[in-house]
């Protein structure tokens, strides 16, 4: 890439990331009622995880099936919190000890686990919410990544995990709520989480919150780490015999995308009010990908986008059509990977990024100038024609 | 925990609980191998693996209707039918999958795994709009039920006889065609050196074609035999895609051997585990264990050395 | 609190009082026909924005029909449209005919909590009748209590709870679970019990109240054991049970795991029907029998309020509609009546109370009686549970269930158990 092409790119991406500030902190606040604008926000807290997946996957190579399992925890370390201040002495009075969560009272603990005590303050659960994916990935990671497990094994243990924290978290319901998840979540330090006012401010919590997420994988991108990434995508062993240590990068990514998508549960806890075990099994792990591939798993941007729309599409044709939804899911993977692998980015880059430096040739012919050299190639979004193959 | 009871009683439960673990490793067995050829030779990672297990449940549940409405006297038979349109129709379907889906995917490992995932979705809602959301009974024939009883303890399930007859059979077979035939000669070719594979004449796209409906086929054929002791409903394939990869990529991806000695350990260890602790806490344990093992044994149990 | 060995059932003060009961009946019968005669202005019956016209009132219907509950909520949506089409015909409700907008959960919490809010927030239901699993009540229930709804829950479950937003129309586990085990113990002589479960709330919580009420019986629990939804590998358990030799297998397996359990429990050769182990179980309705197989779990018995074959008119004619409205080897299980039930329970609070308006239907809910119930007689305690009697069935081979007792009384639900947690 030459410094002209970089510019060029380097400005499509902040011109890009303005319109989509102004869509998530403008339009659609104006435009939708706080019912479906509490539905974008849902949206966008999935769009942590995809963003963290276009790091992962898109640039890093690593497809891991468990984004799922970080988003729970994250959720799970805030709703921790949440759950302890709602279970007062005084609010839970009726049960056999008071004072402890109601499903730790139905389970017949008597006292608080030593793991939860942490969770009765506020800042410790606010790292928790980061440092618990990141240390859960760290672990995976090392275990992983210094042994060369890449590709196709590594998307298949990841699977495994997520099956196996599944059934810890519902099968260990006296600690972790079980199958219901941690529910009727309602104070926030007083603040009553439940009331519309709350449910906006938190919209717009998650929506800066989320474009704080995109400047932080834009400058990981475009420092020299980014680089890395992208040659190790293209031949490990390359990067590997130039001395670089490709296992501790693979790790760092990982841990980021982790991170990410325990904020983005988190957030989710905030919003609704409860966390379920339901987003930890394979099942949301996959479709947290699939929000990836749609928006273009090279486009950090296309990965918000693809959370947005697909999502959106879930909402809207299980409404309208309940019976449609899965052949249209099923048909948007398939799709998605055999039509257009680089996804919404993809095509925006092959269709309608052309368009702009052809118009702007042709303003400048209509001044009497020669069109300049600059608007023969478009600055791409992505690069076109990147497999995954390993 | 074993307090109180006699030596005999004690013996019998070994016994039993053997047994259990040799219908557990049987029922391993038959979801691993049709994926292990599918993804251990052709690299190929089928997510809707499932699904055409319960394809093959499907079959097996239309024949026997038809047999118990049409044919009643024929009844006792109708299973060897069933498993044989099972192996075709899964078989068929599968050689159109690869012709229309995966024959494009074969550089791209990771985005076959997610377009599989979207057929096993279409799948799912498919057999949801034929056979309807609830599971569905398969009625066995009365050869098939009951035990046969070896001692006042000991009962011995036809079915779990059946069970592991059939995968023998099946392995056998799998053996056979892959090591001892001309066509899998040629599949094996296909697989170690496509380039060279068709230098020397053989048709390769047909070949992977063959050797992915053959893989599904099997897939089917154990479904069929999975509605003697399993649910069959729409979701049902996706209980077991964690259970198949880990047992087959446990026992090293590349190795039919090593899939079926993987499934043999896991098979007994859970089984043993299940007896000693609570249900959930064995499956927990035998998952981690297997996960724990991969991470410092990437290659699995058994790993060709290739050049790839 | 002292429990003596009962003869019958506990909760025995349920008596039902004749001529309450007669005057309701006919007041129910007539309403429809007042109701047609005049219907009485919107504004007079529905003061809160709720989704009522001059002709017409607007509900939902919330469960699964895709993902893996849809195996088990089918059959609830089903009765509940049946109800609301009987509704219509006999003329609605304060001469408003019932539209239903249902949506789908898709088996995932969030989507019922997302798709309850739709409901209540955008399309202002004045009721909804929805939700199976435990899981997806509790992920709606803040949305029902923030934005009040109504909501007519029709599964059996595990109790511990009680929301002024809720009508739970199935039982709450005391009334299924004491019941069923006085009967074995008394009618089988039982000494020792296995408990078995799928490993999440409702078989946990159901199975520690069994244990408590079996050890206060003096009895014994010789084993408890519980494995993942989803399992399908039952025959360690098998053995565990074949060496610990239990007078009764206390199963509350549920889902396709059932279908696994019951299938290698025949293979294996304990034979449940021949009176040497007694099977009991309070999560097989003849909805599971379908894809168990009736010849896999015959001999069985259940405990539960409803059983299709159960013998009174009301449950005559309220299956020939069942069948010809869904098809004649439709199967209805003790949720789908319970299911059933709701949109009639709502219909006879809104005429007491004489509007749509929540608040009003809630306060007019408790003491509701159905006489036309198929299960017999309901009446919703001020819990907002119902009282309803518990049966016992033995599962026949063709899928259906012969009752073999019932409850001379009416079980009063408590959800919080005193001595049971």
């Amino acid at each position: 890439m030459n410094a002209a092409q970089s510019t060029a790119a380097s400005r499509s991406f902040w011109l890009g990331f303005a319109l989509l500030a102004g869509l998530i902190l403008l339009v659609f606040p104006v435009l939708l009622d706080s019912f479906r604008l509490n539905l974008v926000g849902r949206y966008l807290t999935y769009a942590f995880v995809a963003v963290g997946l276009v790091l992962c996957w898109g640039y890093g190579g690593i497809l891991s099936l468990g984004q799922g399992v970080f988003f729970g925890l994250g959720g799970y370390c805030l709703a921790m919190f949440l759950k302890l201040e709602s279970s007062t002495p005084e609010a839970t009075a009726i049960q056999s000890t008071p004072g402890i969560p109601d499903f730790m009272d139905w389970n017949q603990i008597t006292a608080l686990p030593w793991f939860w005590e942490p969770f009765n303050y506020l800042p410790v659960a606010l790292i928790a919410v980061l440092v618990v994916p990141a240390v859960f990935a760290y672990v995976i990671g090392v275990a992983m990544f210094k042994r060369r497990v890449s590709g196709v094994y590594f998307a298949i243990i990841t699977q495994a995990i997520a099956a196996i924290m599944t059934i810890l978290i519902i099968g260990q319901q006296g600690y972790t709520g079980g199958i219901n998840g941690i529910t009727d979540l309602r104070t926030l330090l007083g603040w009553d989480i439940r009331s519309e006012s709350a449910k906006t401010i938190l919209y717009f919590v998650n929506a800066v919150l989320l474009l704080g997420a995109l400047v932080l994988a834009r400058w990981i991108l475009t420092s020299k780490l980014g680089r890395i990434l992208v040659a190790m995508r293209g031949k490990e062993d390359r990067v590997r015999f130039s001395g670089y240590s490709v296992a501790n990068f693979k790790i760092f990514i990982f841990c980021v995308a982790a991170a990410m998508s325990g904020v983005g549960g988190a957030m989710f806890t905030l919003q609704f009010g409860f966390m379920s075990p339901s987003f930890v099994g394979i099942v949301p792990s996959i479709e947290m990908v699939i929000f990836a591939a749609v928006g273009g798993r090279l486009s950090i941007l296309g990965a918000v986008y693809g959370a947005l729309i697909v999502n959106w599409a879930k909402s809207a044709l299980s409404e309208a059509f309940p019976e449609l939804w899965l052949f249209a899911m099923g048909a948007l993977f398939i799709a998605v990977v055999m039509a257009f692998p680089n996804g919404l980015a993809g095509l925006y880059s092959v269709y309608v990024a052309p368009i702009f430096p052809r118009i702007r040739a042709w303003a400048q012919r209509t001044r009497g100038m020669a069109p300049s050299a600059t608007s023969a190639s478009a600055p791409p979004l992505a690069e076109p024609e990147v497999s995954n193959a390993r | 925990m074993f307090d109180g009871y006699t030596l005999g009683e004690l013996g019998s439960i070994l016994a039993m609980q053997g047994f259990a673990g040799l219908t557990l490793f049987s029922v391993f067995v038959l979801m691993a191998l049709g994926l292990a050829i599918i993804f251990g030779q052709m690299g190929v990672i089928n997510m809707a693996h499932g699904e055409f297990m319960i394809l093959g449940a499907y079959v097996t549940y239309v024949v026997s209707t038809v047999f118990a409405d049409f044919m009643p006297a024929l009844f006792g038979s109708y299973f060897f039918l069933a498993m044989a349109l099972a192996f075709v129709t899964a078989g068929a379907l599968g050689a159109l999958v690869e012709w229309a889906m995966i024959r494009h995917l074969y550089h791209r490992p990771l985005d076959t795994l997610l377009a599989t995932w979207g057929l096993s979705l279409i799948m799912q809602q498919v057999f949801r709009s034929v056979f309807g959301a609830r599971e569905v009974g398969v009625t066995l024939p009365d050869w098939l039920m009951g035990s046969f009883q070896l001692t006042d303890l000991i009962e011995v399930p036809i079915n779990g006889l059946f069970v592991m007859a059939l995968t023998f059979l099946i392995a056998l077979g799998v053996y056979l065609i892959l090591f001892r035939s001309r066509w899998g000669n040629q599949s094996r070719a296909v697989v170690q050196n496509r380039a060279m594979a068709g230098a020397v004449g053989i048709d390769t796209g047909r070949m992977d074609r063959m050797t992915f409906a053959l893989g599904c086929g099997i897939a089917g054929v154990a479904g069929s035999a999975f509605t003697m002791i399993g649910s069959t409903g729409p979701t049902a394939g996706q209980l077991y895609i964690v259970d198949t990869f880990l047992v087959v990529v446990f026992g090293g991806a590349q190795s039919l051997l090593g899939t079926i000695a993987s499934a043999f350990v896991i098979s007994q260890s859970q089984s043993t585990m299940e007896f000693f602790l609570s249900g959930s806490m064995a499956k927990v344990l035998t998952l981690l264990t297997v996960v724990v093992i991969l991470m410092l044994r990437p290659q699995g149990l058994f790993s060709l050395k290739l050049r790839r | 609190m002292r429990f003596p060995r009962p003869t019958i059932p506990i909760f025995g003060h349920a008596t039902r009082s004749k001529p309450t009961g007669v005057l309701l009946g006919a007041a129910l019968c007539l309403a429809p026909l007042l109701a047609l005669a005049e219907a009485p202005p919107t504004e007079e019956v529905s003061t809160t924005g709720l989704a009522v016209t001059d002709d017409t009132v607007t509900v939902g219907i919330l469960h699964s029909t895709t993902g893996t509950m849809a195996i088990s909520e089918t059959g609830s949506v089903q009765a509940e449209k049946l109800a609301i089409q009987q509704i219509n015909d006999a003329g609605g409700v304060l001469g408003r005919k019932i539209e239903i907008i249902q949506e789908d959960g898709a088996s995932d919490w969030p989507t019922f909590a997302e798709k309850s809010k739709k409901l209540l927030v955008e399309d202002k239901v004045a009721a909804v009748f929805g939700c199976w699993t435990s899981a997806s009540r509790k992920a709606v229930l803040p949305v029902f209590e923030q934005y009040n709804g109504m909501l007519y829950y029709p599964t059996f479950y595990e109790g511990l709870e009680q929301s002024p937003n809720v009508i739970y129309t199935g039982q709450e586990a005391t009334q299924q679970i004491l019941a069923g085990i006085d009967w074995v113990v008394d009618e089988k002589d039982a000494k020792t019990f296995f408990l078995l479960g799928s490993d999440y709330i409702w078989p946990r919580t159901s199975n520690k109240i069994a244990r408590k009420h079996i050890e206060k019986l003096g009895l014994k629990v010789v084993g408890e054991e519980y494995y993942p939804l989803g399992h399908t590998q039952f025959n360690s358990v098998i053995n565990k049970i074949k060496l610990r030799k239990p007078d009764v297998i206390y199963a509350i397996v549920v889902g396709g795991s059932n279908v696994a359990f019951y299938k290698q429990l025949k293979a294996a050769g304990l034979d449940i029907d021949e009176g040497k182990t007694t099977l009991l179980t309070i999560s097989v309705t003849e909805d599971e029998i379908l894809g168990i197989g009736g010849e896999n779990i015959e001999g069985a018995y259940a405990a539960m309020k409803y059983f299709q074959s159960l013998d009174n008119e009301n449950n005559k004619a309220f299956v020939a509609a069942f069948k010809e409205m869904w098809g004649e080897d439709s199967v209805i299980g003790d949720v789908t009546q319970a299911a059933y039930l709701g949109p009639w329970l709502w219909k006879a609070a809104v005429e007491k109370a004489g509007s749509f308006d929540i608040d009003k239907v809630r306060e007019a809910s408790p003491g509701i009686e159905l006489t036309t119930a198929p299960e017999g007689y309901v009446r919703i305690h001020e819990n907002h549970h119902l009282w309803s009697k518990t049966r016992v069935g033995l599962a026949r081979a063709d899928g259906q269930y012969d009752v073999v007792y019932e409850t001379e009384e009416l079980m009063e639900p408590d959800p919080f158990p005193e001595g049971y947690q």
